[in-house]
């Protein structure tokens, strides 16, 4: 049985943001804009879907208010609540972004210019913590391979590497050397090139806000969150495996690839369960978060216990 | 004294629940709200001797056993909640935890240390056991504290400063036990004895 809040201890503030949600689809839909991936609906994995439905847990969306008070974003601070406390005023304008490496259109690029020729899609994923908490958050983004394949990458390049903001002045976690400045991520070629990693310019249809990584952020949802690396200057790509913070940090608690996998756990605790934002009851973790369907495949005849 | 000193955790806790100052994930904030206190008070207890005879207040020492039985129960509130709620009673889950997770035994262990220290803390049974037996069972506070603060250290994911903070003045207030200058400890040993035997005030 799922147990939730009761309702009538749910504040009104974490319900208005999904009316003004549903409002704002019909007014697109009004406009024809996104009409029909919106109507098209969701790239939830749909065998996860239904396994979770005959477990009787849906995957509602998580409400604007949890998702944007609840984060982990070290460069604002280590407590969940730091981010939404310290990035108020951090809103990734202007921006800049710097491709490197193996790629024909390397460049610096002011980001309203490089977004420009795409069009954000809609995407409902789970989000998965390595810390076993998940939410449903309602993305809006351009696929990362759109963009890839617009900045002509050569066949040299194997990865993708992405870098967070490095500015202390703005960023007041990073002033303590909690972690390895800036953050790193990175992802192979076929994990980047994958229909479902976006890149994400909004949730609930605003732009970003502070703590959510502004003004443009990466989403892989078949991995745990630390790899959807946030607020990017820099994007590389590269030959050569190229190094992750938490990796860095801890090699042996977070690994290169990051899936979710509820049969390898994190050595401090069980990856097998989560518990999603605003239910109390844990629910079981699928195997890719529930998107097995869909990239089981990049990993086959690879030893997930070794590759975690 | 100790009554209101007993109030302000959950005062602290009952008040953020109510206004939403838990967050969005109030079941995490109780865990580490009640794990926090539990450590913080047991270094309050732990603090009271040093202080009292630095500062020579020996009233002071009335507050070391109430908030020392304060302390276990915020500790065991953080069990249960951590049981209940965070693992919903989930057996398997429990015993892979305190097996296979290092934190978490250490956790463990400091909860087991404490409980008979709590279960002593009556006025009749420092009359039953006798002063110094009763002292003898009490110093399990100090690996208890020790243990508490392992648990707190192996846990943080980045920022080890708070719990090293802990460790600092823990080991501190250890030192300051083990390294009286002699007739100091044998005077501080002698009033010791003051707190087993019921306080007059
Ligand atoms: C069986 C016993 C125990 C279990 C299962 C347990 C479990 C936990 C868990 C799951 C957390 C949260 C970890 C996280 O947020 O990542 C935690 C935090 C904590 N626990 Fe315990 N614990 C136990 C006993 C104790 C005891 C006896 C003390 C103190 C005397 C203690 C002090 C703390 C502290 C200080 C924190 C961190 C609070 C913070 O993050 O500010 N725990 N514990």
């Amino acid at each position: 049985m799922l147990i939730r809040r009761g309702s009538d201890h749910i504040p009104s503030s974490e319900i208005t943001p999904e009316a003004v949600y549903l409002n704002r689809r019909k007014f697109i839909g009004r406009l024809g804009a996104g009409a029909a991936a919106i109507a098209a609906g969701v790239p939830l994995g749909s065998q996860a879907h239904a396994a979770s439905q005959s477990r009787g847990q849906s995957d509602e969306l998580t409400p604007y208010e949890a998702i944007t008070n609840y984060n982990n974003f070290y460069e604002f601070g280590t407590d969940k609540e730091d981010p939404a406390r310290h990035a108020g005023n951090f809103t990734g304008h202007p921006w800049s972004v710097d491709v490197n490496g193996h790629v024909s259109k390397a460049a610096t690029y002011d980001l309203p210019d490089l977004l420009s020729s795409f069009t954000p899609e809609e995407r409902v994923y789970r989000l998965r913590c390595v810390e076993a908490w998940s939410m449903v958050i309602p993305w809006q983004g351009i696929p990362l391979r759109d963009v890839i394949n617009y900045l002509e990458p050569t066949s040299s390049a194997k990865y993708v590497a992405f870098q967070t903001l490095h500015d202390p002045e703005q960023m007041r976690g990073q002033r303590a050397r909690v972690l390895d400045w800036p953050y790193v991520e990175g992802l192979r070629m076929d994990e980047a090139m994958h229909p479902l990693t976006l890149l994400a310019v909004g949730i609930y249809e605003r732009p970003l806000l502070g703590q959510n990584g502004p003004p443009i952020r990466l989403v892989v949802p078949w991995k745990y969150g630390f790899k959807s690396v946030k607020s990017i200057v820099r994007i590389s790509f590269v030959e050569e495996e190229p190094p992750t913070t938490w990796n860095i940090m801890a090699p042996q608690e977070y690994g290169f690839y990051a899936n979710v996998n509820p049969e390898v756990d994190h050595p401090r605790w069980s990856q097998a369960r989560e518990r999603r934002v605003g239910e109390l009851r844990p629910r079981p973790t699928p195997m890719f978060n529930g998107y097995g369907d869909q990239v089981a495949s990049l990993y086959s005849g690879m030893d997930l216990t070794r590759y975690y | 004294m100790a009554g209101v000193l007993a109030l302000v955790p959950l005062a602290n806790i009952g008040w953020d629940a109510a206004t939403g100052g838990l967050g969005v994930e109030p079941v995490e904030a109780l865990v580490r709200r009640t794990g926090w206190w539990a450590l913080t008070l047991l270094v309050v207890t732990l603090a009271v001797t040093p202080v009292r005879r630095v500062t020579g207040w020996n009233r002071l020492i009335q507050i070391r056993r109430p908030v020392g039985v304060i302390s276990f129960v915020y500790a065991l509130s953080h069990f249960v909640i951590y049981v209940a709620i965070k693992q919903w009673f989930a057996l398997s889950f429990i015993i892979e935890d305190i097996l296979e997770r290092p934190f978490i035994t250490a956790g463990f262990i400091t909860l087991c240390l404490l409980t008979p220290l709590a279960a002593t803390s009556t006025r009749k049974s420092i009359r039953r056991l006798g002063g110094k037996k009763w002292r003898r069972l009490h110093w399990l506070i100090y690996p208890a504290a020790l243990l508490g603060v392992l648990h707190y250290f192996w846990l943080v994911k980045a920022d080890t400063r708070p719990p090293l903070v802990y460790a600092a003045i823990v080991i501190a207030l250890l030192m300051m036990r083990l390294d009286l200058p002699a007739p100091f400890a044998r005077k501080a040993a002698r009033s010791d004895s003051a707190e087993p035997a019921p306080s007059r005030s």
